[in-house]
């Protein structure tokens, strides 16, 4: 009688585990009692022991995926023993992976930034399941959608029965491609991919579910810093020394300094989408432009890749195209991370809303002089206030302070911007 | 004083289908259920109706049965006959149930049960006597739905001239002459069985038709159909001045500015039911309830208590016995921690079960329009399919309702000859997302009254064969 392995409720709360890795191979002889598994719950990383004698006949689960619990996961039985009635023929990778679950790593999907290009579909195919590119199960009517979307049925995955992929599945892999529609306006060449997706751990999903019932649907904290930009003063009026085309705003500087940050913290240069974070491996920064119409948040794609000089020019150009409403679509969507700046209202300090999928934007208060001790000794000083809106789902408190212990560096060392 | 895993409050198609589901997944499973087993479907609704429209059924093609060339005598209608029948039938099914309890090993409370604290369940015995059972894992309320009167029309049910479903399954013969308050499946099923027993019915909607939830186009055959055969059919329709006598009913109905005074022997009201909520100790569990007055669910069916579910009627629309029973499966399975498929709520298919039969899955043409979808229709009528002529059952039609871009099964509506068993080709193909086209591909053998599906799907390509 051979022994069937459960995913098994290893917490209270537990709905569903992602297996780390197999103790045992197949062939393996195996006792009751034996760790078969390492499993990931909700809250920790919890061991899946053996219930009967044997030999493991079969693994059912491919290090990384994710089952429900309850769901068959592998066989104990005699050497040799015949489990094929047992396993009824079910594709066992697709059986078990739980509707939306993508096994970690993914591999990236490519962004072309050629127009032409057909979507790329944003949820990777997992290794070492059977439904790669060709043979995924799917209903026809999700194939006609597809085609039609010119999405690769083999790169998405299905929450049908046995892993099928069905409408929905399409309509939200066209809807989070969409998110990030491709633009020809003023990207940078590229050899690496533009992001790197990661399914979303157990504990990501825990954070994610309580702090959105606590504060939703966009748990948002704040974080607040003063800067210290006389350096930037002083960097600024030397430049502008040196002729009318080096001369730059404070805005600039700020924003060439938040591009260099973000692109030192994909962490927080990430979209929320629902059952996945993407990280971005580039820094397309949005600008929140006020116009007679309201705001309009244009994009200086691959900031961090740009000069200050570039910026500033980028940077006036939409903002004057903004304000004229002569904004294309593509020039104001695709933006990773946002900054929006009210010091020239004398605002000193703001809390800005998030632009979802993104996970932060930065609040830019009015530069004013202050008197701040420095060394021990009364000094006046030229300071701005910061405030970073965290999407808590992603941007835990530590992760946003140390975005901001570095965006810090550079303000106030704004040599540093240069290497 | 019992200790089950599960104890299931009602053992109606919700509950006692959830009960052998929660026993065949291992847990130990209590039913407490006062009356018979099997609920208002096996014992006041589905299945007793749906012996009596067979009688009704007989008694109609019977009519015709010298067309056929079989010749019968005088024909004579005994409606106490064609109850006890269904009576039996009705019994029948609900030892059926009983049986499949014993194998299954679910224990049967016979008693009525309240909510106590924790998860437990008091009871009280037919004889009188007081128990408390516990449920270690959860509780399941299926307590079902009730029939109920139309006071504010002055139709208040008194078991005699003003009647519910429940009076009229079993009376002794057929009323001379039958009200009928209320046209949708309950209504217009009741209006064919005392019509085919001889009885004057004047079917009574207060909306401008019958069948008011299915397509315009299903509404106006059955009508048809119905005038037809004598049948008085008032919709856009209002009550006044009821005055309820011993031995007969009269009210004024006014149609169109028109008012007519109508007297009859009875009158059947079958404008919805009310769920059953009361006096089972809801509020003091925690159990909310919803502005409609059904149980609140999550989408795993749990209550507002935690360890608490409710299934089938009580847990709100669509009141239908599949719908109960698949609740009723998946409530097991979620106790259970097995796996389960979430209930797919926007393909349950509508059967109504008169003359002409009436199914339906998905969208209305109107709902369609409503919704400013993009969609072809495709009807073949029951007239030119070889099958329904070889029968003489030519009422009726296919309606097929699908996106314009990708064929995607939008709505389904027939009318006709066995049309509540037709539609489950249309219901898996929907489910399964399959479009006209996969229709199409599969052959439909001849000849059969499946073929009209087939040439419905043609049509809304615009390559129809036979009409």
């Amino acid at each position: 009688m051979p022994t069937k392995i459960f995913m098994e409720a290893l917490s209270p709360t537990m709905e569903e585990g992602r297996l780390v890795t197999w103790n045992k191979s197949e062939g393996d002889a195996v006792k009751s009692g034996d760790v078969l598994a390492e499993v990931e719950t909700d809250k920790a990383v919890m061991e899946l022991v053996a219930r009967g004698d044997g030999v493991l006949l079969k693994r059912l689960v491919a290090e990384g995926t994710t089952a429900p619990v309850g769901s068959l996961v592998g066989v104990i039985g005699a050497a040799g023993e015949d489990i094929s009635a047992l396993l009824g023929g079910v594709q066992p990778a697709v059986a078990v992976n739980s509707p939306g679950a993508t096994p970690q790593p993914a591999p990236t999907a490519p962004l072309a930034p050629a127009p032409a290009t057909p979507i790329a579909a944003p949820v990777a195919a997992p290794a070492a399941a059977p439904q790669s590119a060709g043979s995924a199960k799917s209903s026809p009517l999700a194939r006609r959608l597809a085609k039609d979307s010119g999405l690769d049925l083999g790169a998405v995955a299905g929450s049908g029965p046995g892993g099928r992929i069905i409408k929905r599945d399409i309509e939200a892999a066209v809807a989070s491609v969409g998110a990030t529609a491709v633009s020809t306006v003023n990207r940078l060449p590229s050899t690496v991919s533009d992001y790197t997706d990661q399914a979303l751990t157990q504990i990501r999903k825990t954070i994610a579910k309580r702090l959105a019932e606590s504060i939703g649907p966009i748990p948002t904290f704040y974080l607040t810093a003063e800067f210290d930009l006389t350096r930037v003063a002083e960097l600024r009026a030397a430049a502008a020394g040196e002729g009318e085309e080096y001369r730059v705003s404070f805005n600039d500087i700020i924003l060439k300094a938040t591009a260099t940050a973000l692109a030192r913290h994909p962490e927080v240069n990430a979209h929320w989408l629902g059952d996945k974070i993407r990280f971005f491996n580039r820094v397309h920064l949005g600008m929140a432009v006020a116009t007679d119409d309201g705001l309009i948040v244009p994009v200086i794609f691959d900031a961090d890749q740009k000069g200050i000089g570039e910026i500033a020019r980028e940077s006036r150009e939409l903002a004057k195209r903004a304000r004229d409403r002569k904004l294309k679509p593509e020039e104001y969507t695709g933006s990773t991370f946002s900054v929006s700046n009210l010091g020239m209202m004398q605002i000193e300090q703001f809390t800005a809303i998030i632009n979802p999928p993104e996970c932060g934007i930065l609040a830019i208060g009015a530069l004013e002089d202050k008197a701040v001790v420095v060394d021990g000794e009364l000094a006046v000083r030229k300071r701005l206030r910061v405030t970073m809106s965290c999407d808590h789902r992603v941007v835990d408190g530590a992760i946003g302070a140390r975005f901001l212990q570095d965006l810090r560096r550079l303000i106030e060392n704004p040599l540093m911007l240069v290497f | 004083m019992a200790n089950f895993d599960v104890i299931f409050l009602g053992g109606g198609p919700a509950g006692y289908v959830g009960a052998i589901r929660a026993s065949q997944l291992g847990l130990t499973v209590g039913v407490i259920e006062r009356e018979g087993l099997g609920g208002t479907c096996v014992l006041w609704g589905c299945i007793p109706a749906k012996a009596l429209l067979e009688s009704s059924h007989i008694a109609n093609r019977l009519k015709h049965a010298a067309e056929f060339g079989v010749k019968v005598g005088d024909i004579t209608l005994d409606f106490g006959v064609a109850m006890k029948r269904s009576r039996d039938v009705s019994t029948k099914n609900s030892k059926g149930v009983e049986f499949l309890f014993k194998k299954n090993k679910v224990t049967w409370i016979r008693g009525t049960g309240v909510l106590g604290a924790g998860k437990t369940v008091k009871v009280t015995t037919a004889d009188g006597k007081s128990e408390t059972h516990t449920a270690s894992k959860a509780v399941v309320i299926g307590t079902g739905s009730r029939v109920r009167g139309l006071p504010q029309a002055g139709l208040e049910l008194n078991k005699t001239t003003v009647i519910s479903s429940d009076e009229a399954l079993v009376l002794e013969k057929a009323p001379k002459s039958l009200a009928i308050v209320g046209a949708g499946a309950v209504g217009c099923e009741f209006a064919d069985v005392f019509s085919a027993f001889g009885t004057k019915v004047t079917l009574i909607e207060v909306l401008p038709r019958i069948l008011p939830l299915e397509d315009e186009d299903a509404s106006a055959e059955v009508a048809r159909a119905f005038k037809k055969r004598g049948l008085d059919v008032l919709t856009a329709a209002r009550l006044s001045g009821t005055k309820v006598a011993k031995d007969s009913v009269t009210m004024t109905v006014e149609v169109g500015g028109q008012k007519q005074e109508l007297v009859v022997d009875k009158v059947l009201v079958a404008t919805g039911r009310a769920a059953n909520v009361e006096n089972i100790g809801l509020k003091e569990a925690g159990v909310q309830l919803t502005d409609r007055g059904f149980i609140k669910v999550s989408d795993t069916l749990e209550t507002t208590a935690k360890g608490i579910y409710a299934i089938g009627d009580v847990a709100g629309p669509p009141m239908l016995a599949h719908k109960g029973e698949r609740e009723g499966i998946v409530v097991a399975e979620v106790i259970a921690g097995a796996h389960y498929h979430p209930i797919n709520y926007g393909n349950i298919p509508n059967c109504t079960y008169c003359y002409p039969e009436v199914a339906s899955i998905g969208l209305t043409e109107a709902q369609c329009k409503e919704k400013k979808l993009d969609y072809k229709l495709g009807k073949f009528p029951f007239s030119a399919n070889g099958r329904a002529r070889t029968s003489g059952e030519t009422e009726g039609f296919v309606k097929i309702i699908r996106d314009a871009k990708y064929g995607e099964i939008l709505g389904a509506h027939i009318v006709g000859p066995h049309a509540t068993e037709l539609i489950h080709e249309l219901l898996v193909a929907r489910e399964n997302e399959f479009t006209v086209e996969e229709i199409d591909m599969a052959i439909h053998a001849h000849p059969t009254l499946s073929e009209t599906i087939a040439e419905a799907v043609l049509d809304s390509m615009g390559k129809m064969i036979h009409a």
